[in-house]
């Protein structure tokens, strides 16, 4: 948000007049700790797009290719329930570095 | 039932950029809900509560669909006024869409404030899903106890002090309160078993008149838990029998899932803050006291499922 309007300006009872405008709100700077992706250990079985609260796995044509860390809050849950390939982890967790 | 990849094609109506804790249940439940919706247009209401103050803070909203922003005590009122406007639209020719309506409410604004509300607009036979995401306390407010806080938790409003260690009573259980009314379709699901939960949005979408589903939702601020715990610990909520998955599909009981072996409440407890006070010994016998009324709610569950 750039400005603020004035009332006048705004939709009547404060209506949003358009659908899914939080993605242009970042909320990736919560992060202490972000997830890197290894796609020689990924199945593509999508875990981590459909448990991710934040809408933050990137998908190209339906696959996996890493995350949106405008939105990634750092959670963990992508990593956590990530099966992998033979046991070894998709999704690794990485402490932020200032 | 559309399998991850379909999921995937349809592409998210719920986005990021809202403003719940990392890790947060209740935004899984309302991404989830609106992939298994599908392409067909829905209408959605949420009552105040963290789902709706997260996703839709001025000039923002997380709500790729239309949303209406309900008080606290009625989103089923919310969302039967618009589908009975609907039907009279549609009657006179002015609509010819087919549209659903999706409420979404937490447990207070469900088990408690909100219950009325629902109840009648489910005795009203209203072509509805109510969704209740259950993270079992008021999280908004700052984690008050309501009806669905379970015994021994820990809350602002019933702490773990000298005397009193945590809420002293049960939970009520609101889905067989619904159940009660007699409704086509009746159903709890968890977040951390997407396949369950998809089924359940799909089949009561598609089943026509009021629909009830609760959906367990770990909750990593209000429970104490650390935020990539969220699916695994709705499922072993499962596990531990606490909440069973089960629909309840033309007054017809089934149970979706049988643990293969039934794990001790207290592993799902103290993996949580709210329980934590309870691992002292001379508190054994409160967690004996829950064990049994897990058993004994699972038995009447299969009874009523064996019929
Ligand atoms: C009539 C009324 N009373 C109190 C409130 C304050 N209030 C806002 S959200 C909330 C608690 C919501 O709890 P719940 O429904 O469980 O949703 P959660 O925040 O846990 O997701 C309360 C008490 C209100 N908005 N309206
Ligand atoms: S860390 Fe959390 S928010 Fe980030 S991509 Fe993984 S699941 Fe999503
Ligand atoms: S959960 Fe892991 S294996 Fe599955 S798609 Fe995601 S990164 Fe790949
Ligand atoms: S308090 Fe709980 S329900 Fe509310 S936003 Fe945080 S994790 Fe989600
Ligand atoms: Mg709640």
């Amino acid at each position: 948000m750039s400005e603020l309007k004035k009332y006048k300006e705004l939709a009547l009872g404060g209506n949003i007049e358009k659908g899914g405008t939080a993605v242009d709100f970042k909320t990736g700077d919560w992060r202490s700790s972000r997830p890197i992706y290894h796609p020689e250990n990924c199945i593509q079985c999508l875990f981590c797009w459909v448990y991710c609260p934040d809408s933050a796995v990137i998908l190209k044509d339906g696959k996996v290719t890493g995350f949106n860390l405008d939105h990634c809050k750092g959670c963990g849950i992508c990593a956590h329930e990530c099966p992998g390939k033979k046991k070894v982890k998709a999704i690794t967790m990485e402490e932020e570095v200032k | 039932m559309a399998n991850l990849k379909e999921l995937a094609a349809r592409g998210d109506k719920f986005t990021g950029g809202h403003r719940a804790c990392a890790g947060c249940g209740a935004t899984i439940v309302a991404r989830q809900a609106l992939l298994a919706a599908g392409d067909k247009p829905v209408v959605t209401t949420c009552a105040t509560g963290c789902l709706e103050v997260v996703s839709t803070i001025f000039p923002y909203t997380a709500w790729d669909v239309p949303f209406i922003h309900s008080a606290f005590e009625n989103s089923a009122a919310t969302i039967s006024g618009v589908e009975a406007a609907y039907q009279s639209l549609k009657r006179q020719g002015t609509v010819t869409e087919d549209i659903r309506f999706m409420a979404f409410g937490g447990d207070g604004g469900t088990y408690d404030i909100g219950l009325q509300a629902l109840s009648g607009a489910m005795e009203r036979g209203h072509n509805m899903l109510y969704i209740c995401y259950d993270n079992q306390a008021y999280m908004n407010t700052g984690i008050q106890r309501s009806s669905a806080t379970p015994k021994g938790s820990s809350t602002t409003t019933s702490p773990n002090g000298k005397k009193i260690p945590g809420k002293v009573q049960f939970r009520k259980n609101l889905t067989e309160i619904m159940a009660a009314h007699g409704i086509p379709y009746v159903a709890q699901s968890v977040v951390g078993n997407w396949s369950d939960f998809t089924k359940k949005v799909e089949k009561a979408l598609a089943k026509g008149g009021p629909a009830f589903i609760a959906i367990l939702q770990p909750c990593r601020l209000g429970w104490g838990y650390p935020p990539e715990l969220t699916a695994e610990l709705g499922r072993l909520a499962v596990e531990t029998n606490f909440w069973p998955l089960y629909e309840v599909e033309d007054g017809q009981y089934k149970l979706n899932h049988t643990p293969k072996e039934r794990q001790p409440i207290d592993e799902w407890m103290f993996q949580q803050e709210r329980f934590r006070h309870l691992k002292r010994p001379e508190h054994q016998a409160i967690i004996a006291q829950i064990q049994q009324d897990i058993d004994a709610r699972w038995e009447q569950l299969n009874k009523k499922c064996s019929l």
